[in-house]
């Protein structure tokens, strides 16, 4: 019998006489009513009707395995079963330092959070701030405010970068925490983070907590009668929310609305791909139709509009970082409206990494044949880029996505 | 059809002015008595004579153009980008408790990922007697509970620390949503996968772990695990919509929406705490002399009236008025509401629509008779342990202003003599 009786007092101990009286009646499914009293009584049977039924479920199960799912295999734990806790558990063997960080840094992280982890616009800065926990603004990053090492690494680890998360392997890791705790003044630009001296890095906040104490220090507090009548001599409004006027307005209103009327109809993709193919029609007869040449505009092709249409699907694995279609914008990566076929490295207002600008300016374009290349092995066709995904490894995917970026021409 | 609902667009504020201005012209005629027949009833309207639409016209519904208004908004500035965002349930637009899927507010990490039933895996690891994978076929299997819960962000109302800062319900207080949960209860899952190897259960935690991206994870201590928390996979009768982690999502009564892990794919029992990223760096909060708290998981009793309010103005004008709001409480059941109209001054008990459930939305209403002058309202719960909802500046006085998250003060909404309301703080 599990420990939970210990917790569940009467409740475990009417279920655990159940089990003996009536064995086997969880797998028969009726669960009889728990001996006790208090449910049983008629006179509270109806507003006790739900308590009755999650006793019933409880008890049935209780009461017996039932036998249901099955065994979970090493390799299995092994692939989910990654997180860190303070005291080190968890961490695999491995080691970074600085010096790799700060490149891994600038690579993976810093198009969001800066090259120095100071963070950009709305993007969490991960250094600086220390000594602020008590200001009007408090600047709370890895190295003031993180109470446990751990829990960057596992961050980092799990959950990051943004759009390619787990994809960073236990060096890399090491080396990108390093550089954060570099950031942070922490260590000197000679240190090397491993599983070795992982506990041996000092958290300045590490002690800035405590646990929830609004039991004591709130509940007694705001328990005390209720004022009903003559409360207090005058009540001024001492502030107003139209001064500060940060509320969304009334046209981020009704552009919501009508992106619901377009829900309601369609999603506007499907609606874009529609169009396409109406348009597409009389040139989808001869379907022999030359291949463009690379670096043509991509709109004086016929599209093949089942591939673009997976290659919708596909591109889900992009939309995290790309934006694409009407009002598409640079966010964490560049917005790909008329991609195929243009520059590399070219699209206005975003930071590209000097491997890609260099290649626009020495004249290379998106063909669709550079793009599968790219797709296919992105850090390996663009060594340096700021893309961290890892490529798509189906050349079908690839074939699709490219198909569905040339149905939005500029 | 009247024009204002015909024209495509009309902006719904402009409208509600136009009501407004219409109600004040009749106020004061005591009974209205209207001067001309009204052809809406004297003319045979399009919708009397000819058809509407047949079954089928659409195989799933969605609400009436007409209300195409009552639906989540985004504060742009709040976040660096949508993905990994929040946005609002339209709170001061609806009313009874439950809250429709479609417009219950919605906080991603990594963004809505989409996840079948059949590539559904749930991972029960740890301090088990034998390690547990279990499909959403098997899930169904288990005995199942029904039950009804507010979902509350801790950071709900969070904006609003250091001053009045949003005008309307819906972005003060629409971090919340309140459905009825299908599902199996975690202790009959660990259960399952077995706890007689696992020792003392007192000082026992489980880490709860999300299927996307951000792979969201919380600590959650055994006592919690073992009492009420639910395994849920459908909401309101139907399945979990995508943006609240179709198809299972964890529900934790009564404590902060975090900790709702969506796409819940691995459970593990642990000896402590993880301390992840999700319960230290943030839903800590920060006091005045810059300690934090950690580990404030339950929602306290709070209350707010939904309308009037900023988006939901008094659209008559003086005589019967239905003020109307929500209180709930993570603690357990809500046992009275009071109001006030003149910003604390007086109070006056409301009536609840139904007896407070625990963990769950309860509806208050006050009718009054109002007299067309300018009103502070407020409201104030108080749940069946006795603590009633404090005002900001009782919370400010012991945490400061840079908790962020546990916002749950009495709020005040300024409702002028032309039924128009602001978000207002008061002395």
């Amino acid at each position: 019998m599990s420990k939970s009786l210990k917790l569940y007092g009467v409740l475990g101990v009417a279920s655990a006489a159940l089990m003996v009286g009536a064995h086997n009646f969880a797998d028969r499914f009726v669960a009889p009513m728990p001996d006790n009293a208090r449910v049983l009584s008629p006179e509270s049977a109806s507003p006790d009707m739900m308590f009755i039924a999650a006793a019933r479920a409880e008890a049935a199960a209780d009461a017996k395995r039932l036998g249901v799912g099955r065994e979970a295999l090493p390799e299995e734990i092994a692939a989910w079963d990654v997180d860190v806790s303070p005291d080190g558990t968890g961490l695999p063997e491995g080691s970074g330092s600085v010096m790799d960080g700060e490149e891994l840094f600038v690579d993976y992280c810093a198009v969001c959070h800066g090259d120095f982890a100071e963070g950009v616009g709305n993007w969490p800065s991960l250094a600086g701030g220390d000594g602020t926990l008590a200001n009007e603004d408090p600047v709370k990053t890895v190295g003031s405010y993180w109470p446990y090492l751990s829990t960057a690494w596992d961050y980092v680890h799990r959950s990051m970068p943004f759009g390619a998360a787990q994809t960073l392997s236990a060096d890399e890791t090491y080396a990108i925490v390093a550089y954060i705790l570099y950031s942070n003044y922490l260590v000197e630009d000679d240190f090397v983070l491993s599983k070795d001296n992982f506990l041996e890095v000092e958290m300045p906040n590490a002690d800035g907590f405590i646990v929830d104490d609004r039991p004591e220090t709130e509940y007694g507090r705001f328990s005390e009668d209720a004022c009903m009548e003559n409360c207090k001599d005058s009540v001024e409004i001492t502030m107003h929310a139209s001064v500060l006027d940060v509320t969304p307005d009334e046209e981020g209103a009704e552009e919501a609305a009508e992106a619901m009327e377009e829900a309601n109809a369609d999603t506007a993709a499907d609606e874009k791909i529609e169009e396409m193919a109406e348009a597409a029609e009389p040139a989808a007869e001869s379907e022999a139709a030359a291949e463009p040449e690379a670096g043509e505009p991509a709109e004086t092709a016929a599209l093949n509009m089942a591939l673009v249409e997976e290659g919708e699907s596909v591109f889900r694995k992009c939309k995290a970082c790309h934006q694409v279609g009407e009002g598409a914008s640079n966010r964490v990566g560049p917005q790909l409206n008329g991609i195929v076929g243009h520059p590399m490295g070219a699209v206005d207002g975003f930071r590209y990494s000097k491997t890609l600008e260099s290649m626009g300016e020495e004249g290379m374009v998106w063909s669709e044949e550079n793009l599968a290349a790219f797709l296919e092995d992105p850090r390996g066709y663009v060594k340096g880029t700021k893309m961290s995904f890892n490529g798509l490894r189906k050349d079908e995917d690839i074939d699709a996505v490219i198909e569905y970026l040339k149905s939005f021409s500029q | 059809m009247t024009a204002d609902n015909e024209k495509k667009g009309a902006s719904r504020r402009a409208f509600l002015k136009g009501a407004v201005a219409a109600g004040g012209a009749v106020a004061g005629a005591g009974m209205a008595r209207a001067a001309e027949p009204d052809p809406l009833i004297t003319e045979i309207q399009e919708w009397a004579s000819g058809l509407g639409e047949g079954v089928d016209a659409t195989p799933y519904g969605m609400p009436i153009r007409f209300e195409d208004d009552v639906i989540r908004r985004n504060v742009e500035w709040l976040t660096a980008d949508t993905i990994s965002s929040i946005n609002f349930t339209p709170i001061h637009a609806l009313d009874g408790t439950i809250t429709p899927q479609g417009c219950a507010f919605e906080r991603h990490h990594s963004g809505a990922i989409e996840l079948k039933k059949e590539d559904y895996r749930l991972m029960i690891n740890g301090l088990v007697d034998k390690p547990m994978i279990f499909t959403y076929a098997d899930l169904e299997r288990f005995p199942r509970e029904n039950h009804v819960y507010f979902c509350e962000c801790a950071a709900n109302t969070g904006m609003e620390w250091a001053g009045a800062q949003l005008n309307g319900a819906q972005f003060t207080h629409g971090m919340i949503h309140n459905m009825e949960y299908s599902g199996v209860s975690l202790r009959t899952l660990l259960t399952e996968a077995g706890m007689e190897t696992t020792g003392d259960l007192s000082d026992k935690w489980v880490y709860v772990e999300g299927a996307d991206a951000s792979s969201n994870g919380r600590s959650i201590p055994m006592d919690k695990a073992l009492d009420d928390v639910l395994v849920a996979f459908k909401a309101n009768g139907e399945a979990l919509r995508k943006e609240h982690g179709y198809p299972v999502r964890l529900v934790v009564p009564g404590w902060e929406g975090n900790m709702w892990v969506k796409w819940l794919r691995r459970i593990e029992v642990m000896d402590g705490p993880v301390e992840s990223r999700e319960e230290t760096s943030k839903y800590t909060d920060t006091l005045e002399d810059g300690t934090s708290r950690k580990w404030t998981w339950v929602m306290d009793a709070k209350s707010v009236v939904t309308s009037p309010s900023p988006q939901s103005p008094i659209g008559h004008g003086p005589g019967p008025l239905v003020i109307t709001g929500l209180a709930w409480s993570g603690q357990g059941k809500i046992t009275r509401v009071d109001v006030s109209t003149d910003g604390g001054m007086n109070w006056q008990q409301a009536r609840l629509a139904m007896e407070g459930q625990s963990k769950a939305l309860t509806r208050f209403y006050l009718e009054i008779d109002w007299d067309g002058s300018e009103m502070l309202l407020q409201s104030r719960a108080h749940d069946e342990t006795g603590y009633v909802q404090p005002t900001k500046d009782a919370l400010r006085e012991i945490r400061g202003e840079n908790s962020i998250y546990h916002n749950n003060c009495i709020q005040t909404w300024w409702v002028k003599e032309n039924g128009e309301a602001e978000n207002v703080e008061v002395s």
